[in-house]
């Protein structure tokens, strides 16, 4: 492994604790985002009229009242689209932008209503009359399986030995099932669009996206236009966690054909109980599980149903089981294994993309297989743990991938287990448990092993575009989006680096498909790796372009001229600002704009045969999580969590650290207090933050140490030898379900497996400890 | 009378005639005024990324609160001082809030940090805070991005940067000159805003418009708005009324006026209720509490409103007002049905009555819900026991969330009268629970749990007030006599 030679004298930008290129913008509220774009003359506001039932063929749909409404201009419905209806991400065409005949889900939209005001545009929407024939209503995981397991996407099984005879002859086996909800973004911002009609049919829209390609593609299919005369812009996400990988589509194709019909331009923005009904979520999935194991706690065999309520169309829910079985192993080799995926079709929101992307379900799996093994044969689940970890000779994956990051993870573990003092800290609370009969503490270390790269190998390639102007400012864009993580630092930074610059002198412009086109989603944790290596790329064609100028200028050899400090030394010859040297290049009419490109090497995947590469490296990690637990209601703190992650080398310490910390807390929240709850009509009853509870202030572990593990540079040629970040994080929250686990445990003596599902409410948990109790 | 709203935006004073009354200052800044870094998040009051602070004139300088803009309505700001985030950096230099945000990586996707910075702001006036304290102003503020540590860390940090000069002459004068005792009265699109000046006022405004909405905080009136489109016709605000904010000590007993808010009552509360001082504090956020009411949370009548198990446990009297009759009765005949009340057209909540603690009583209150801070119940459980040698003479056991109505357990409570204050009897009233209650399932809970948790939380009275054990997660030390 190579680490990088530091050019003598140059200030290093890249692996410093730069801060968020907008924190100054966010705390001034100088930051603008879609809605606070000044308004264009003209501007029509929309609101969408929203299906009341989960399954019901459309009779009538009566929209007087609301087309006579003051101030409202127009209504919309499926009749109204020139192209097709359709705004599915995946070409599936199984979600209508409208509904015509059919209604799908509570809250799927009817219909839009353009008017003068946003206020006018809510009213008039509550004024529809619907007739609906109600159809029969398949709402959740169980009632789909027994309806006949309809799925929306064809299942996919990983499989490598003999999973069922392994399972048959271990001298011992567990079979059971776990349970684990979904989760809503709750992305700060709610989705909005705003459309801008140009001449001849263009169409120029702002954003709220991670995936600004496919909402122009999207737009254009439903306005019948070439991609080429859509625009699509996003300076920043107010958050995103997935939410707007594929949901953004909705609501830019609907200010886009208002947009279109009208000739004016038109915003929609729902509110926070509109969005919460309309948008999928992450997939709350039930797994089956059989494990074989020998009386060291080592799996021998194992077999995983993994079954997901996808919602009523396929949205991302091929990918996102793919990826939940692509971590069924979590950080553990099992002997043999086999496991299928079931993307079962209900009549709820389509479920979506969200922040590991199926991989969490995975690895609670995994790890209560884990738990399992360990009540069964008395062990400290952290040893049946490192009893499975990948290593020398168990490093292929139910896929068919070597793991060759198994040492990073062996070490992670290793120091973690002694920093966190874990086994000192277990007896600790186990005598403190003795005598304490209402609160009971509990303690679980539990590691992350996720999977850097689309599965979808062709998304793994990335563009950008960069110009230097003639004062030596530097004009940037690539394909990915801002949304909260700091991509745009880092890419400023990988950039200044190599041309030698300060950052000030990089301004990261709003992302846009008419600057660089054919973008992926800026998602599955890619963003740096992807468009730090494109944006390098360019700086790198420009750097070559000038070196060779100067070099034949002055007479020099290329390799004598240095980028360094916003100065340019050519040999012996000349000492320049970099700005003069831009001047000089211009005069002698060098070319001063550049195009970047990149494409993850190695990776491959053959998903029916369940074979291949599909990742092009392995991000880990392992957190230790203590918790109190209340066993006369259940509730409980997190009072300590103790992490130690792998970000490689990392491009910004202080970044990262703000993904890792923040990704535990929204797993966490996952894990504990966010419940989506529907009622037997189908209706989501938690539609906001005062029934749906993410992680308040108060919340966060009383005692957070977290670092970044030192001396492990990525063993791939990635940007600087960093790691991605977004994603892994958030599965380290997993110790925190087992942490409470353990204490639920105590309440009989540790002698019967907890089984805790998700998420964890205290209710869960108080449940949990009174068929505990009943059975100590 | 005066038909005009005048309030400070920053240095700038306001005059708004004609303003639709229940039009929210968030609307207005962002559409009107263009003071877009104050950002909408869920315009309910619990996201806090609309956050503001709206200063008063109190004791010679200007007094600070956190509000929610997104569920405040504009003519309610008269008289007073409005800051959002743009006010905050003088000439180019941030506010320490916002320069320790910037230092500690405080912010990541941006949206909820002015809101945050708010907070911070308003929290910085009172110098140097406890972690407890910052957790507490920090609760109505929700991040989905950072997990909180590095604000946290920034709200420690704020008060070691230097703090910038400041010189609020002129807008308190301002303020002053404005303070002219006159009813507040302003009509549009078929709406009208009053805001009496006397109890007298109020109570023959709110006799003679007995459809009139009485706007006593507005932590849920707002949403009727925001969330329901309603239009409130009359709407009657007590925030301006002369002595209904005011807690009086009546000698047996507190006289809580009306529009009293979380925030004012917190303090006097605690002192002789501990855990009613703990309820209060993680009813909504610093913003709700600041603006809500004891005494809207009671006419509310919500079935899950935090305060009345408390009150009724403690044996609290309601003073309702019709004109100028006044009656009084125990707070727990008020609650009649599933948002019905006892309260005749017209007629309105003048004060809480709240009765000092008895010699020899034992009170304890519990909230239990998903989230510790910012959350609603899904079951709060207060309960009164007089010891008389270890005998129970009288006990007052009221739930919320487990019935229409805040509800004492009268079988239970029969149960223990009579009794020693033992096991044997709190088992037996455990059991009665049954009879006094069938909770209903929802999103907050099952009705399994709730009522699984209304017997433990008998439980864990007479545990905590017969042996010292560590019982309570809420980090918070509450001391009981």
């Amino acid at each position: 492994m190579r680490d990088e030679p530091k050019l003598p004298g140059n200030t290093t930008l890249v692996h410093e604790p730069r801060p968020h290129d907008s924190a100054i913008r966010h705390v001034t509220g100088e930051a603008l985002y879609v809605d606070d774009i000044r308004e264009p003359a003209g501007l029509l506001h929309l609101c969408l009229g929203l299906s009341e039932r989960a399954h019901a063929r459309v009779l009538s749909l009566d929209l007087t009242a609301v087309r006579t409404h003051p101030g409202v201009v127009a209504v919309l419905t499926a009749a109204d689209v020139p192209g097709v209806n359709d705004i599915s991400c995946m070409g599936r065409m199984d979600e209508p932008l409208f509904a015509d005949t059919l209604v799908e889900h509570v809250g799927q939209p009817l219909f839009a209503v353009v008017a003068e005001t946003r206020d006018a545009a809510r009213r008039a929407a509550r004024l529809a009359r619907v007739a609906y024939e109600d159809l029969p209503a398949i709402l959740d995981i169980p009632a789909a399986k027994q309806a006949g397991a309809a799925v929306v996407f064809p299942p996919m099984t990983l499989s490598r030995g003999d999973a069922a005879s392994a399972i048959e002859t271990a001298p011992h086996s567990v079979t059971g099932t776990v349970v684990m909800g979904g989760q809503e973004h709750f992305y700060l911002e709610s989705q909005v669009a705003m459309a801008l009609p140009g001449e001849g049919g263009e169409m120029m829209l702002h954003v709220s996206t991670q995936h600004p390609s496919e909402v122009q593609h999207v737009v254009a299919h439903l306005l019948g236009l070439p991609t080429a005369l859509v625009t699509v812009e996003v300076r920043r996400m107010g958050g995103a966690f997935g939410g707007k990988e594929t949901q953004a589509n909705l609501f830019a194709a609907t200010a886009a054909l208002a947009a279109h019909l009208t000739g004016r331009p038109a915003k929609l923005r729902p509110d926070r109980d509109d969005d919460m009904v309309l948008t999928g979520k992450r997939h709350d999935f039930q797994v089956d599980y059989r494990v074989g194991f020998d009386g060291q706690g080592r799996i021998l065999g194992a077999d995983f149903l993994f079954a997901a309520r996808a919602g009523y169309a396929a949205d991302l829910s091929g990918p996102i089981t793919d990826r939940a079985l692509f971590h069924c192993d979590n950080a553990y080799s099992y002997g043999a294994v086999h496991a299928t995926s079931l993307a079962l079709k209900t009549h709820t929101q389509s479920n979506t993309a969200f922040r590991g992307f199926g991989g969490p379900q995975g690895m609670v799996a995994a790890e209560r297989v884990v738990e399992e093994v360990a009540y069964s044969l008395g062990l400290d689940p952290l040893d049946v743990r490192k009893a499975n970890l990948y290593g020398p000779g168990r490093n292929v994956t139910p896929y068919h991938q070597v793991v060759e990051d198994w040492d990073v993870l062996a070490a992670i573990i290793d120091q973690l287990e002694s920093e966190s003092d874990y086994r000192a800290r277990r007896a600790d609370i186990r005598a403190w448990n003795q005598a304490s009969p209402v609160l009971k503490r509990g303690i679980a270390l539990t590691p992350v092993k996720f999977g850097i790269s689309f599965t979808n190998t062709a998304y793994n390639q990335a563009g950008a575009l960069l110009h230097v102007y003639r004062d030596g400012s530097v004009h940037l864009n690539h394909g990915g989006t801002e949304m909260g993580q700091g991509l745009f630092t880092k890419v400023a930074q990988v950039v200044a680096q190599e041309l030698g610059i300060g950052l000030d002198r990089v301004r990261l412009m709003a992302t846009n498909t008419a600057k660089v086109p054919n973008t992926s989603a800026t998602a599955a944790s890619s963003g740096s790796d992807l468009n730090g290596m494109a944006a390098r790329d360019a700086a790198q064609t420009i750097k070559a372009r000038l070196t060779a100028f100067a070099a034949e200028k002055y007479g020099v050899d290329g390799a004598d001229v240095r980028f360094a400090d916003g100065r340019v030394r050519v040999g012996a010859a000349a000492d320049l600002a970099f700005a003069e040297l831009l001047e000089l290049a211009y005069q002698a009419r060098v070319q001063l704009s550049a195009t970047g490109f990149y494409k993850t090497p190695k990776i491959h995947w053959d998903r029916k045969a369940g074979r291949g590469r599909p990742f092009y490296y392995f991000a880990c990690g392992a957190s230790v999580s203590e918790v109190t637990i209340d066993t006369l209601t259940g509730e409980y703190r997190v009072d300590r969590v103790d992490i130690l992650h792998d970000v490689g080398r990392s491009l910004n310490p202080a970044l990262d650290i703000g993904q890792v910390e923040g990704g535990f807390v929204q797993g966490m929240g996952w894990l504990t207090t966010e419940e989506l709850w529907w009622d037997a009509a189908g209706r989501l009853r938690t539609h906001s933050p005062s029934t749906y509870k993410i992680p308040a202030c108060s919340d966060r572990p009383r005692i957070f140490n977290v670092k970044l593990l030192d001396g492990h540079p990525n063993r791939e040629e990635t940007i600087h030898r960093s790691k991605a970040v977004g994603e892994p994080p958030l599965m380290l929250a997993i110790s925190v379900l087992h942490a409470l686990s353990d204490a639920v445990a105590s309440v009989a003596d540790h002698r019967h497996p907890p089984r805790l599902d998700a998420p964890a409410t205290p209710e869960r948990v108080l449940m949990a400890v009174e068929r505990l109790k009943g059975l100590a | 009378m005066r038909n005009e709203v005048r309030f400070l935006l920053g240095d700038e004073p306001v005059t708004l005639t004609g303003v639709d009354p229940t039009t929210t200052l968030l609307d207005w800044l962002r559409d009107q005024r263009r003071r877009t870094g104050t950002k909408e998040g869920c315009a309910e009051g619990d996201c806090g990324a609309c956050t503001v602070a709206v200063g008063k004139p109190v004791d010679g300088g200007i007094e600070y609160e956190a509000v929610n803009a997104c569920i405040r309505f504009l003519p309610t700001l008269d008289g007073t001082r409005v800051l959002t985030v743009e006010d905050l950096a003088k000439d180019g230099t941030l506010h320490p809030a916002q320069q320790a945000m910037v230092d500690c990586h405080g912010s990541q996707c941006g949206f909820c940090t002015p809101g945050f910075v708010m907070s911070l702001w308003v929290l910085h006036q009172d110098g140097p805070a406890s972690p407890q304290r910052v957790d507490d102003a920090l609760a109505g503020n929700l991040c989905r991005c950072t997990g909180y540590r590095p604000i946290a860390d920034a709200a420690q940090k704020m008060a070691e940067l230097p703090a910038p000069p400041r010189d609020e002459t002129a807008a308190l004068a301002r303020l002053q000159a404005w303070a002219d005792g006159q009813t507040l009265d302003v009509s549009a699109n078929g709406q009208r805003f009053v805001a009496p000046t006397t109890l007298d006022e109020f109570c023959d405004l709110a006799a003679a418009h007995p459809d009139a909405c009485i706007l006593s905080g507005g932590t849920d009136v707002g949403l009727w708005v925001t969330k329901q489109l309603k239009r409130l016709g009359t709407v009657i605000y007590t925030g301006k009324v002369a002595g209904l904010d005011a807690i009086t000590d009546a000698g047996d007993h507190l006289r809580i006026g009306a529009a009293v808010t979380y925030t004012q009552a917190q303090d006097a509360l605690a002192a002789l209720y501990p855990d009613m001082g703990e309820l209060v504090r993680r009813i909504g956020g610093q913003q709700v509490r600041n603006m809500g009411t004891i005494g809207g949370n009671v006419a509310n009548g919500s079935p899950i409103g935090d305060t009345p198990p408390a009150l009724i446990a403690a044996g609290a009297g309601l003073e309702l007002r019709l004109g100028r009759g006044v009656r009084v009765i125990p707070l727990e005949r008020f609650f009649l049905d599933y948002r019905k009340q006892d309260r005749w057209p017209g007629e309105v909540v003048t004060a809480i009555l709240l009765p000092k603690p008895a010699p020899g009583s034992q009170f304890r209150a519990y909230k239990v819900s998903k989230r510790f801070d910012q959350d609603i119940s899904a079951v709060c459980g207060a309960f009164s026991i007089q010891l008389d040698g270890g005998v129970v003479r009288a006990a007052r056991l009221a739930y919320g969330g487990m019935a229409g109505v805040p509800k004492r357990a009268a079988n239970a409570e029969a149960v223990l009268v009579g009794r020693p204050w033992d096991e044997a009897a709190v088992r037996d009233a455990m059991a009665a629970l049954a009879q006094d209650f069938t909770p209903m399932s929802d999103m907050r809970a099952s009705a399994a749990y709730r009522a699984k948790v209304a017997a433990n939380l008998l439980y864990r009275c007479w545990l905590e007030t017969a042996a010292a054990l560590p019982m309570r997660l809420t980090g918070r030390e509450v001391a009981h006599a």
